[in-house]
């Protein structure tokens, strides 16, 4: 049994390490089934910096084509598995065609890389940075090695961001003026405002404030659309009168979210929105929904 | 019944269910605090605040939840404290709290935090309240509303930013307390007033009552604004009043702006309402004309008038603030802008400002006839009052003066007074009269001129005279010989040492008192007669002193005026009354030399004597009058005597019954026998009197004898003998001994007969006349002598 075990057992053991892997800041990210992982973080533009090494099995040795590093940008869409789209594909080759008897490190270097895309993981869709050990071999299949890195990119504070600012209404039933401070929002950002009770004819028992998360997946006829609502806040409680102000202050930071994607690669979008939700005393609804901008922002110190 | 029952059942099971949520997470959140655990003690405190969203309670039962959450959040306040000084930062925990997704859970958490933050003074007072304030928009129920409002308040209490307070900032901070607490005041009222509005309308009455419960919670912004040291009469002017006003006008709610103005009045000081007289005032007319602002402005006055009372040293402030005139005028123009409200709402708004006068400025009489102008205008053209309640206002309303300064010369001043009076109906309007009589009584006081006695009968006319439509057979006697004996003590207060003056009121009276018809007159006329005849005797006295000079009054004037009054007596019929007036003038008269007045009263008295005077008993009443009056002239010549003697003996013998016959004509004895210096001494015809008595009582006995078959008592007898030994000792010569002497064996033979019936008081009078006689003799001297001769 051992024998056999050993005959699948991969001969090599291949593991990627950074430079600065160990003051490197790392995400925490939900996985699929659940679980949380830390993984490296990174921006655009950084240099990633490591070292692979290949330590093969005792006694043995790896007969090899070529060993190579690759960083991949993919886009991974649910409802087309298995199909990646990598919108960034670096290669470096580490070792010319050889045998490797005993362990071997190779330094990397992706410099200044090129990563415009935050990874994301969405209902639809995946967008995600790996490094990629290839060890390419005659017969037998290549071995590989995969590391996840995390990518978030960061924006300066925008220098237009504007107040949204609109008189909304039913006629003759229930007008009211809503103001949020600002379109843009970052994610640690705080959401205030007020709402303006113009005309009140109907029962009105509640107001809520909902952050809902629009991701579009696809394009043309084969998009698919998820509204997910992150975040229900009561604003406030009972009827107000003609003439009412309602303070609006949220505060993002107990919310998952993410900056708003636009058009990522053609392939997908998530962006945000703020839907304000009047709630009457027979339970009908009356909302009225505003795009917002989430912005990850950099932190200046 | 049921249904209500029903209710009141749920609402106690609601009631508990919340308790027992509320419990159930505060057991939690405990735990939590016990081990440092924030995250889940901000979960669990969530969640037990989530019990005080319920819309189910009444506002009674929602307060006991409230103060059991209150008192869990006072525990959740020292766990946020100790947070803080293990290193949590204070601005982290004020936004930790404000993730929670329910607002009201989250505002209660945020107020305790807040409490927290302003303590630890990293950010100042002011802005955190400033943001607590303001974040409490968002609960627009209004029962919880308010209740988060109240909790407010209450952390807030300790923590303002007020002058002197540890929690005052760099620059004008008290501002800042004052607006937080006219901002949670302003938010507070409008829930309040809107929780009318909220629910069926069938059940309106019900929400006003449980709306009234809760309008101390809004009062209480205004109680602490009142106690922030920084609000000095400037700010309170310039800042407080104003907004606070404007909200209460604002509301128009019927319902709180009563409780607020009254609070504001209760809750500031009187100093302040003072200087802010006018702008108080001002709101006033601007309230629903539903609020009963009478309450309000009274409960001011009465303020005011304590105020003013307190120290001598405010009253100028009341003066140089116009106090009088500003509340005058502004309670006109309360009347003026409640055009509903019922005459009687008015008139106690007029009484609370007289109060007020009377107490503040009781040297105004001008500011009080003013007051009662203003409710005479307020009358006029109104029928008189039926309301009682009206009436009983009017009544207080001129009672005031009355009592105040007791002294109705004050108030016959008050040219509006009378005025007043006219609008109370007849039966109230003389219970005030009577009211007005008895203070002078009480008071004694002494009305000393015509004029003002005309004022006075002006004010109590309803009891001088019918007054239009009285139906006067429904009065009861009883009241009415109340009333009129009022009048006739009243009469006796008017007094002045001039006679010229004195004469004034007497004609003032008199014209008065003869309006007063046949009922009236006999009470009235006779203290008028004597309070004349005391006039005349004064004048009497004075005789000597004022020769030479011209006399306006003389008593022969009075005596006409006397005689014409009593004429009128006469015609009422009163006459035997009329009759007693006619010999008291007579008597005065004579005093003062008047013969052909005495005479001439004399006359009066007989002509009534004859041709009014018809009942037996009442003839021998007055003959007996007349017969002691007319002894006692000194004045008549013999002619006019003659015939007034004449005429007293012949109407005596002429009385029905002989006994009476036999009285009157002994004493008619007298009439010729005056015991003093100057007076007649006719013993002659003394004696003719007393053998004619005793020929009636003659008669008298054989009278008896015929009709009943048995002598009459021999008193009669006795008297006669009485009075010969009265003129036998006063020395008439015509009254000898042996006369003496055979009328006592006549006496002691009737005694002795069969036909006499005996009577044990006639024979003791005899026996003591007999004893008398005896003692004489034994007295010696000169009238021992006298008797001697007398056996008995």
């Amino acid at each position: 049994m051992n024998y056999l075990i050993g005959a699948f057992k991969p001969p090599c053991k291949v593991s990627i390490t950074f430079a600065d892997g160990r003051t490197r800041k790392q995400a925490s990210i939900k996985k699929e089934n659940g679980q949380t992982a830390l993984v490296p973080l990174f921006q655009s533009q950084e240099n990633i910096v490591g070292e692979v090494a290949i330590e093969p099995a005792q006694g043995k040795k790896v007969e090899h084509n070529g060993v190579k590093i690759e960083l991949l940008g993919q886009i991974e869409l649910y409802f087309d598995r298995g199909n990646f789209y990598d919108f960034t594909s670096l290669v470096r080759e580490l070792d010319v065609p050889g045998e490797i008897y005993e362990r071997k490190t190779y330094p990397f270097e992706f410099s200044t890389v090129e990563m415009p895309y935050e990874s994301y993981n969405g209902v639809n869709v995946r967008l995600r940075y790996i490094l990629k050990v290839t060890i390419s071999r005659n017969y037998v299949g290549n071995i590989m090695e995969y590391q996840d890195i995390w990518v978030r990119n960061y924006t300066p504070l925008p220098s237009i961001n504007n107040s949204i600012k609109m008189e909304v209404g039913i006629e003759d039933c229930l007008h009211i003026e809503f103001e949020y401070g600002k379109s843009k929002f970052h994610l640690k950002d705080v959401i205030v405002g007020k709402i303006y009770f113009l005309l009140v004819r109907i029962k009105i028992k509640n107001m809520e404030l909902e952050i809902r998360r629009r991701e579009s997946t696809g394009s043309g006829p084969n998009t698919y659309v998820e509204t997910e609502t992150l975040a229900k806040f009561e604003l406030m409680d009972g009827a107000p009168v003609r003439g009412e102000s309602i303070p609006i202050r949220l505060f993002l930071s107990p919310y998952e979210l993410t900056p708003t994607y636009r058009n990522i690669n053609n392939k997908f979008s998530v962006k945000y929105y703020l839907n304000l939700v009047l709630v009457d005393e027979e339970d009908r609804r009356y909302f009225k929904q505003q795009e917002i901008t989430v912005y990850r922002l950099l932190e200046t110190f | 019944m049921t249904m209500i029952s029903e209710s009141i059942e749920d609402e106690d099971k609601w009631l508990a269910e919340g308790i027992a949520g509320l419990q159930h997470n505060a057991f939690y959140m405990h735990r939590a605090l016990d081990s440092n655990n924030l995250r889940d003690a901000l979960k669990y405190s969530a969640q037990m605040l989530s019990e005080l969203r319920t819309s189910r309670l009444t506002p009674h039962k929602y307060y006991e939840l409230y103060m059991r959450a209150f008192d869990e959040l006072r525990k959740l306040e020292m766990f946020f404290k100790e947070e803080t000084k293990r290193g949590c930062s204070i601005i982290d925990l004020y936004e930790l709290v404000q993730h929670a997704g329910n607002i009201l859970p989250r505002l209660y958490l945020l107020c305790t935090v807040g409490s927290v933050y302003i303590k630890s003074k990293e950010a100042p007072a002011k802005d955190v309240l400033k943001d607590l304030v303001e974040m409490c928009r968002g609960i627009q129920h209004p029962v919880r509303g308010l209740f988060l409002r109240s909790y407010l308040s209450q952390i807030s209490r300790d923590k303002l930013p007020d002058i002197g307070s540890e929690y005052e900032g760099d620059a004008d901070t008290v501002m800042d307390a004052v607006e937080f607490e006219l901002q949670n005041f302003t938010e507070m009222n409008k829930l309040w007033v809107r929780m009318q509005h909220q629910g069926p309308a069938r059940e309106k009455e019900k929400r006003e009552k449980e709306r009234n419960e809760l309008r101390d919670l809004v009062g209480k912004n205004l109680h602490v604004l009142s106690q922030i040291e920084g609000v000095d009469l400037e700010m309170y002017k310039e800042t407080v009043l104003p907004r606070v006003l404007e909200q209460v006008v604002n509301c128009k709610d019927e319902l709180a702006q009563y409780y607020l103005m009254d609070c504001i009045i209760q809750v500031f000081p009187d100093e302040y309402h003072l200087q802010t007289l006018e702008t108080l005032l001002g709101a006033c007319p601007q309230l629903q004309p539903t609020v009963d602002i009478k309450t309000v402005l009274s409960q001011l006055m009465e303020r005011l008038s304590n105020y003013a009372a307190s120290s001598a040293e405010v009253l100028p402030e009341f003066l140089q603030v116009e106090a009088f005139s500003k509340l005058s005028n502004a309670i006109g123009k309360v009347i003026e802008a409640q055009v509903d409200m019922p005459v009687v709402g008015a008139i106690t708004l007029y009484v609370s400002l007289l109060t007020f006068t009377l107490r503040v400025h009781s040297d105004r009489l001008d500011y009080v006839d003013q007051v009662l102008g203003a409710c005479v205008k307020k009358l006029t053209g109104k029928p008189k009052l039926g309301d009682n309640k009206a009436t009983k206002q009017i009544m207080a309303l001129l009672s005031a003066p009355l009592e105040k300064y007791n002294d109705i010369v004050t108030a016959l001043n008050l040219s509006n007074y009378p005025r007043v009076m006219d609008y109370l109906d007849d039966g109230t309007n003389k219970v005030m009269a009577v009211v007005i009589i008895q203070s002078i009584m009480k008071n004694t006081t002494c009305i000393s001129t015509a004029d003002k006695v005309e004022a006075l009968f002006e004010l109590i006319k309803g009891l001088i005279r019918d007054l239009d439509g009285t139906p006067v057979d429904v009065l009861d006697e009883e009241d009415f010989k109340e009333e009129q004996n009022s009048v006739a003590r009243l009469i006796h207060m008017l007094y002045n040492e001039d006679p010229e003056e004195m004469l004034k009121i007497i004609c003032t009276v008199r014209k008065h008192i003869l309006q007063g018809g046949p009922k009236r007159l006999p009470f009235t006329v006779p203290p008028l007669i004597f309070s004349a005849l005391k006039l005349v005797r004064r004048l009497q006295g004075q005789e000597g002193d004022v020769v030479g000079e011209e006399m306006a009054v003389t008593p022969k004037k009075i005596f006409q005026l006397l005689h014409q009054t009593i004429e009128a007596l006469s015609i009422v019929p009163s006459s035997e009354l009329a009759l007693r007036l006619y010999l008291q003038c007579a008597e005065a008269a004579n005093d003062c030399d008047l013969e052909p007045v005495t005479y001439e009263f004399f006359t009066q008295a007989f002509i009534l004597y004859e041709e009014e005077i018809a009942d037996s008993k009442a003839q021998v009443t007055a003959i007996h009058l007349i017969i002691g009056t007319l002894q006692r002239m000194g004045i008549f010549g013999v002619e006019n005597r003659d015939t007034l003697t004449h005429k007293a003996t012949g109407y005596s013998a002429k009385l029905l019954k002989k006994p009476d016959q036999c009285k009157a004509v002994y004493a008619c004895a007298h009439l010729f026998w005056v015991d003093d210096q100057d007076g007649v001494k006719d013993g002659e015809r003394v004696l003719l009197c007393l053998k004619r008595a005793l020929r009636i009582a003659n008669a008298a006995q054989q009278m008896a004898n015929v009709t009943r078959g048995s002598s009459g008592p021999v008193t009669l007898f006795v008297e006669i003998l009485n009075k010969y030994l009265y003129f036998f000792e006063k020395g008439n010569p015509q009254i000898t001994s042996s006369v003496i002497q055979g009328l006592i064996e006549l006496i002691t033979t009737e005694m002795q007969s069969d036909n006499t019936v005996s009577d044990p008081s006639a024979d003791a009078f005899f026996g003591s006349t007999l004893r008398y006689i005896q003692f004489q003799k034994q007295k010696g001297g000169a009238m021992g002598e006298k008797y001697e001769p007398i056996k008995v």
